[in-house]
Protein backbone atom coordinates (compact mmCIF):
# COMPACT_ATOMS: atom_id res chain seq x y z
CA UNK A 1 0.00 0.00 0.00
CA UNK A 2 1.23 3.65 -0.74
CA UNK A 3 1.95 6.05 2.00
CA UNK A 4 -0.58 8.44 1.40
CA UNK A 5 -4.71 8.85 1.86
CA UNK A 6 -7.74 9.58 0.04
CA UNK A 7 -10.15 12.95 0.42
CA UNK A 8 -13.97 12.19 -0.35
CA UNK A 9 -15.50 15.41 -0.41
CA UNK A 10 -19.42 15.54 0.70
CA UNK A 11 -18.65 11.71 2.57
CA UNK A 12 -20.93 12.52 4.70
CA UNK A 13 -23.91 10.75 2.98
CA UNK A 14 -25.04 8.96 -0.45
CA UNK A 15 -22.46 8.54 -3.42
CA UNK A 16 -19.51 9.67 -0.99
CA UNK A 17 -20.56 7.84 2.17
CA UNK A 18 -20.16 4.83 0.07
CA UNK A 19 -17.35 5.83 -2.26
CA UNK A 20 -15.29 6.28 1.43
CA UNK A 21 -16.64 3.14 2.68
CA UNK A 22 -15.17 1.16 -0.92
CA UNK A 23 -11.87 3.20 -0.12
CA UNK A 24 -11.07 2.24 2.93
CA UNK A 25 -11.93 -1.68 2.03
CA UNK A 26 -9.00 -1.46 -0.98
CA UNK A 27 -6.23 -0.14 2.49
CA UNK A 28 -6.76 3.85 2.21
CA UNK A 29 -6.87 5.68 5.35
CA UNK A 30 -10.19 7.96 4.21
CA UNK A 31 -10.80 11.78 4.81
CA UNK A 32 -14.55 12.35 5.03
CA UNK A 33 -15.25 15.84 3.79
CA UNK A 34 -18.52 16.86 4.83
CA UNK A 35 -19.95 20.42 4.87
CA UNK A 36 -22.49 20.43 7.64
CA UNK A 37 -23.20 17.40 8.97
CA UNK A 38 -20.86 16.26 11.45
CA UNK A 39 -22.59 13.73 13.08
CA UNK A 40 -23.07 11.75 9.71
CA UNK A 41 -19.37 12.13 8.91
CA UNK A 42 -18.42 11.08 11.82
CA UNK A 43 -20.25 8.03 11.79
CA UNK A 44 -18.99 6.96 7.84
CA UNK A 45 -15.56 7.28 9.84
CA UNK A 46 -16.61 5.08 12.64
CA UNK A 47 -16.73 2.25 9.78
CA UNK A 48 -13.70 3.05 8.33
CA UNK A 49 -10.16 1.00 9.31
CA UNK A 50 -8.51 4.62 9.57
CA UNK A 51 -10.23 7.72 9.17
CA UNK A 52 -11.34 11.42 9.85
CA UNK A 53 -14.12 14.04 9.40
CA UNK A 54 -12.56 16.80 7.72
CA UNK A 55 -15.37 19.58 7.66
CA UNK A 56 -15.08 22.58 5.44
CA UNK A 57 -17.34 23.82 2.58
CA UNK A 58 -15.46 23.58 -1.09
CA UNK A 59 -16.92 26.97 -2.58
CA UNK A 60 -15.01 29.10 -0.47
CA UNK A 61 -11.80 29.69 -1.94
CA UNK A 62 -9.84 29.21 1.70
CA UNK A 63 -11.18 25.62 1.97
CA UNK A 64 -8.62 23.84 -0.64
CA UNK A 65 -5.85 24.26 1.71
CA UNK A 66 -7.15 23.97 5.05
CA UNK A 67 -9.06 20.50 4.33
CA UNK A 68 -5.93 18.64 2.79
CA UNK A 69 -3.80 20.05 5.72
CA UNK A 70 -5.69 18.73 8.01
CA UNK A 71 -6.52 15.40 6.52
CA UNK A 72 -2.29 15.33 5.61
CA UNK A 73 -1.59 15.49 9.43
CA UNK A 74 -4.40 13.70 10.67
CA UNK A 75 -3.55 10.47 8.66
CA UNK A 76 -0.12 10.96 8.11
CA UNK A 77 0.46 11.00 4.63
CA UNK A 78 -0.43 13.25 1.21
CA UNK A 79 -3.36 12.88 -0.26
CA UNK A 80 -2.89 10.37 -3.07
CA UNK A 81 -6.73 9.70 -4.01
CA UNK A 82 -8.75 12.58 -4.35
CA UNK A 83 -12.59 12.04 -4.97
CA UNK A 84 -14.35 15.22 -5.72
CA UNK A 85 -17.74 14.43 -5.15
CA UNK A 86 -19.71 17.16 -3.35
CA UNK A 87 -22.91 18.74 -5.24
CA UNK A 88 -25.66 20.67 -4.89
CA UNK A 89 -28.82 21.17 -6.86
CA UNK A 90 -30.86 24.55 -6.93
CA UNK A 91 -33.59 23.65 -9.33
CA UNK A 92 -35.40 25.66 -11.62
CA UNK A 93 -36.25 26.18 -15.31
CA UNK A 94 -33.60 28.61 -16.87
CA UNK A 95 -35.73 31.34 -17.41
CA UNK A 96 -36.19 31.34 -13.41
CA UNK A 97 -32.91 30.28 -12.16
CA UNK A 98 -31.35 33.35 -10.32
CA UNK A 99 -27.97 34.35 -10.33
CA UNK A 100 -27.42 33.35 -6.76
CA UNK A 101 -29.00 29.99 -8.03
CA UNK A 102 -26.07 29.25 -10.66
CA UNK A 103 -23.10 31.02 -8.95
CA UNK A 104 -24.08 28.79 -5.95
CA UNK A 105 -23.61 25.44 -8.04
CA UNK A 106 -21.05 25.89 -10.20
CA UNK A 107 -18.72 27.57 -7.41
CA UNK A 108 -19.52 24.43 -5.24
CA UNK A 109 -19.85 21.26 -8.38
CA UNK A 110 -16.96 22.55 -10.45
CA UNK A 111 -14.95 25.53 -9.03
CA UNK A 112 -14.35 23.69 -5.51
CA UNK A 113 -13.21 20.43 -7.71
CA UNK A 114 -11.13 22.81 -9.40
CA UNK A 115 -9.24 24.06 -6.52
CA UNK A 116 -9.04 20.76 -4.78
CA UNK A 117 -7.76 19.67 -7.69
CA UNK A 118 -5.42 22.00 -8.00
CA UNK A 119 -4.34 21.53 -4.54
CA UNK A 120 -3.97 17.55 -4.36
CA UNK A 121 -1.44 17.95 -7.61
CA UNK A 122 1.81 18.85 -6.54
CA UNK A 123 1.76 16.22 -4.27
CA UNK A 124 0.74 13.44 -6.31
CA UNK A 125 3.20 15.00 -8.71
CA UNK A 126 6.11 14.43 -6.74
CA UNK A 127 4.65 11.04 -5.52
CA UNK A 128 4.44 10.47 -9.74
CA UNK A 129 1.45 8.52 -8.41
CA UNK A 130 -2.35 9.86 -7.65
CA UNK A 131 -5.41 9.49 -8.63
CA UNK A 132 -8.69 12.24 -9.07
CA UNK A 133 -11.98 11.12 -9.50
CA UNK A 134 -14.78 13.32 -10.37
CA UNK A 135 -18.24 12.98 -9.51
CA UNK A 136 -19.90 14.42 -12.02
CA UNK A 137 -23.73 13.57 -13.49
CA UNK A 138 -25.56 12.09 -16.45
CA UNK A 139 -27.23 14.96 -16.39
CA UNK A 140 -23.78 16.65 -17.49
CA UNK A 141 -23.94 15.01 -20.83
CA UNK A 142 -27.95 14.86 -22.15
CA UNK A 143 -30.46 17.03 -21.03
CA UNK A 144 -32.35 17.60 -17.95
CA UNK A 145 -34.87 20.67 -17.76
CA UNK A 146 -34.74 22.07 -14.49
CA UNK A 147 -31.04 21.64 -13.96
CA UNK A 148 -29.08 24.48 -16.51
CA UNK A 149 -26.44 25.11 -13.46
CA UNK A 150 -25.71 21.82 -12.44
CA UNK A 151 -25.78 20.45 -16.04
CA UNK A 152 -23.29 23.53 -16.44
CA UNK A 153 -21.16 22.46 -13.79
CA UNK A 154 -21.48 18.81 -14.15
CA UNK A 155 -20.56 19.06 -17.98
CA UNK A 156 -17.67 21.25 -16.82
CA UNK A 157 -16.14 18.80 -14.67
CA UNK A 158 -16.39 16.40 -17.94
CA UNK A 159 -14.12 18.95 -19.40
CA UNK A 160 -11.44 19.73 -16.73
CA UNK A 161 -11.01 15.75 -16.48
CA UNK A 162 -10.02 15.63 -20.20
CA UNK A 163 -7.53 18.27 -19.81
CA UNK A 164 -6.34 17.70 -16.27
CA UNK A 165 -5.69 14.16 -17.17
CA UNK A 166 -3.39 15.28 -20.63
CA UNK A 167 -1.33 17.52 -18.15
CA UNK A 168 -0.17 15.26 -16.07
CA UNK A 169 -0.48 11.56 -17.51
CA UNK A 170 3.28 11.39 -17.90
CA UNK A 171 3.60 11.57 -14.12
CA UNK A 172 1.79 8.64 -13.03
CA UNK A 173 -1.56 10.99 -11.96
CA UNK A 174 -4.71 9.92 -13.33
CA UNK A 175 -8.09 12.31 -13.39
CA UNK A 176 -10.94 10.47 -13.78
CA UNK A 177 -15.36 11.33 -13.92
CA UNK A 178 -17.59 8.83 -13.01
CA UNK A 179 -21.46 10.01 -14.77
CA UNK A 180 -23.93 8.52 -12.31
CA UNK A 181 -27.76 8.24 -13.45
CA UNK A 182 -30.86 8.05 -11.25
CA UNK A 183 -28.73 7.13 -7.67
CA UNK A 184 -30.72 6.47 -4.95
CA UNK A 185 -29.74 9.18 -2.66
CA UNK A 186 -31.14 12.53 -0.56
CA UNK A 187 -30.29 14.63 -3.68
CA UNK A 188 -32.59 12.60 -6.04
CA UNK A 189 -35.25 11.70 -2.97
CA UNK A 190 -37.61 14.63 -4.02
CA UNK A 191 -37.47 12.95 -7.63
CA UNK A 192 -41.17 11.85 -8.44
CA UNK A 193 -40.48 7.51 -9.26
CA UNK A 194 -44.14 7.05 -9.63
CA UNK A 195 -44.13 8.63 -13.31
CA UNK A 196 -42.60 6.36 -15.10
CA UNK A 197 -39.33 7.75 -14.70
CA UNK A 198 -37.39 4.06 -13.94
CA UNK A 199 -39.48 3.16 -17.35
CA UNK A 200 -37.32 4.90 -19.39
CA UNK A 201 -33.60 3.43 -17.73
CA UNK A 202 -33.14 0.35 -19.23
CA UNK A 203 -32.17 -1.23 -15.99
CA UNK A 204 -35.54 -0.81 -15.29
CA UNK A 205 -34.21 0.50 -11.76
CA UNK A 206 -32.42 3.27 -10.06
CA UNK A 207 -28.86 2.36 -9.04
CA UNK A 208 -27.49 2.16 -5.41
CA UNK A 209 -24.17 4.86 -4.24
CA UNK A 210 -22.43 1.55 -3.74
CA UNK A 211 -22.61 0.70 -7.79
CA UNK A 212 -21.30 3.84 -8.03
CA UNK A 213 -18.83 3.96 -5.41
CA UNK A 214 -17.23 0.50 -7.05
CA UNK A 215 -16.37 2.36 -10.24
CA UNK A 216 -14.71 5.21 -8.40
CA UNK A 217 -12.89 2.49 -6.38
CA UNK A 218 -11.81 0.73 -9.53
CA UNK A 219 -10.88 4.10 -11.16
CA UNK A 220 -8.70 5.16 -7.92
CA UNK A 221 -7.20 1.21 -7.97
CA UNK A 222 -3.32 0.59 -9.33
CA UNK A 223 -5.65 -1.28 -11.79
CA UNK A 224 -6.69 1.79 -13.37
CA UNK A 225 -3.61 3.14 -14.01
CA UNK A 226 -3.59 3.00 -18.20
CA UNK A 227 -7.40 5.14 -18.12
CA UNK A 228 -7.03 8.72 -17.78
CA UNK A 229 -9.24 11.68 -18.93
CA UNK A 230 -12.48 9.11 -19.42
CA UNK A 231 -16.18 9.45 -18.09
CA UNK A 232 -17.53 6.28 -16.98
CA UNK A 233 -21.24 6.59 -16.87
CA UNK A 234 -23.16 4.50 -14.40
CA UNK A 235 -26.83 4.36 -15.38
CA UNK A 236 -28.03 1.30 -16.01
CA UNK A 237 -28.56 1.93 -19.65
CA UNK A 238 -30.01 5.05 -19.53
CA UNK A 239 -27.20 7.17 -22.55
CA UNK A 240 -26.81 4.09 -24.16
CA UNK B 1 12.07 37.37 1.32
CA UNK B 2 15.18 36.42 3.01
CA UNK B 3 17.75 39.03 2.85
CA UNK B 4 20.91 36.76 2.71
CA UNK B 5 19.69 35.62 -0.99
CA UNK B 6 22.18 35.38 -3.22
CA UNK B 7 22.41 34.57 -7.03
CA UNK B 8 24.76 31.41 -5.63
CA UNK B 9 21.72 30.42 -3.24
CA UNK B 10 19.33 30.91 -6.30
CA UNK B 11 21.19 28.71 -8.98
CA UNK B 12 22.14 25.97 -6.07
CA UNK B 13 18.56 25.99 -5.04
CA UNK B 14 17.53 25.67 -8.99
CA UNK B 15 20.09 22.86 -9.36
CA UNK B 16 18.94 21.11 -6.15
CA UNK B 17 15.69 21.40 -7.85
CA UNK B 18 16.20 19.64 -11.47
CA UNK B 19 17.71 16.84 -9.92
CA UNK B 20 14.59 16.53 -8.04
CA UNK B 21 13.56 16.36 -11.55
CA UNK B 22 15.93 13.96 -12.99
CA UNK B 23 18.26 15.72 -14.23
CA UNK B 24 21.47 13.93 -14.31
CA UNK B 25 23.73 16.66 -11.74
CA UNK B 26 26.79 16.73 -14.46
CA UNK B 27 24.40 17.96 -16.94
CA UNK B 28 22.96 21.05 -14.69
CA UNK B 29 24.86 24.20 -16.30
CA UNK B 30 23.92 27.69 -17.21
CA UNK B 31 23.75 26.74 -20.87
CA UNK B 32 22.22 23.79 -20.23
CA UNK B 33 18.19 23.75 -21.82
CA UNK B 34 15.78 22.25 -20.28
CA UNK B 35 14.78 20.38 -23.30
CA UNK B 36 18.29 18.72 -22.95
CA UNK B 37 17.82 17.97 -19.61
CA UNK B 38 14.33 16.45 -20.17
CA UNK B 39 12.76 18.72 -18.16
CA UNK B 40 9.25 19.41 -19.17
CA UNK B 41 6.62 22.58 -18.60
CA UNK B 42 5.11 20.23 -15.61
CA UNK B 43 8.49 20.53 -13.72
CA UNK B 44 9.23 24.46 -14.98
CA UNK B 45 5.68 25.17 -12.85
CA UNK B 46 7.06 22.71 -9.99
CA UNK B 47 10.20 24.86 -9.71
CA UNK B 48 7.95 28.58 -9.75
CA UNK B 49 6.19 26.74 -7.06
CA UNK B 50 9.77 26.38 -4.83
CA UNK B 51 10.71 29.84 -5.71
CA UNK B 52 7.70 31.19 -4.16
CA UNK B 53 7.49 29.89 -1.44
CA UNK B 54 11.48 30.36 -1.19
CA UNK B 55 11.90 33.93 -2.22
CA UNK B 56 8.31 34.71 -2.74
CA UNK B 57 9.22 35.34 -6.86
CA UNK B 58 5.85 34.79 -8.77
CA UNK B 59 6.98 33.14 -12.05
CA UNK B 60 3.83 33.08 -14.77
CA UNK B 61 2.56 31.42 -16.99
CA UNK B 62 3.92 33.76 -19.40
CA UNK B 63 7.26 34.10 -18.39
CA UNK B 64 7.77 29.60 -18.79
CA UNK B 65 8.03 30.13 -22.61
CA UNK B 66 11.05 32.49 -22.49
CA UNK B 67 12.73 30.26 -20.06
CA UNK B 68 14.63 27.81 -22.64
CA UNK B 69 18.19 27.39 -20.20
CA UNK B 70 19.17 27.04 -16.69
CA UNK B 71 20.75 30.25 -17.28
CA UNK B 72 17.40 32.20 -18.16
CA UNK B 73 15.55 30.64 -14.81
CA UNK B 74 18.38 31.62 -13.03
CA UNK B 75 18.80 35.25 -14.55
CA UNK B 76 14.84 35.68 -14.28
CA UNK B 77 14.08 34.73 -10.72
CA UNK B 78 17.65 36.49 -9.25
CA UNK B 79 16.24 39.55 -11.01
CA UNK B 80 13.16 39.33 -9.73
CA UNK B 81 14.45 38.86 -6.44
CA UNK B 82 16.08 41.80 -6.64
CA UNK B 83 19.40 40.37 -6.29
Amino acid sequence: MRDGCALVTGGSRGIGAATARALSEAGWPVAVGYRSDADAAQAVVDELGQGVAVQGDVSDPEAADAIFKTAEKKLGGPVLVLVNNAGITSDNLAIGLTDEDWDRVVSTNLSGAFRLTRRALRPMLKARFGRIVNVSSIVGLKANPGQANYAAAKAGLVGMTKTIAAEVARRGVTVNAVAPGFIDTELTAGLDQSDGLVDHIPARRTGTPEEVAACVRFLASEDASYVTGTTLTVDGGLSA
Amino acid sequence: MPETVTREAIQARVNEALEEFGAEPSDITPDATFEALDVDSLDLVELGQIVQEEYGVELKGEDMPKLKTVGDAVDLIAERAGV
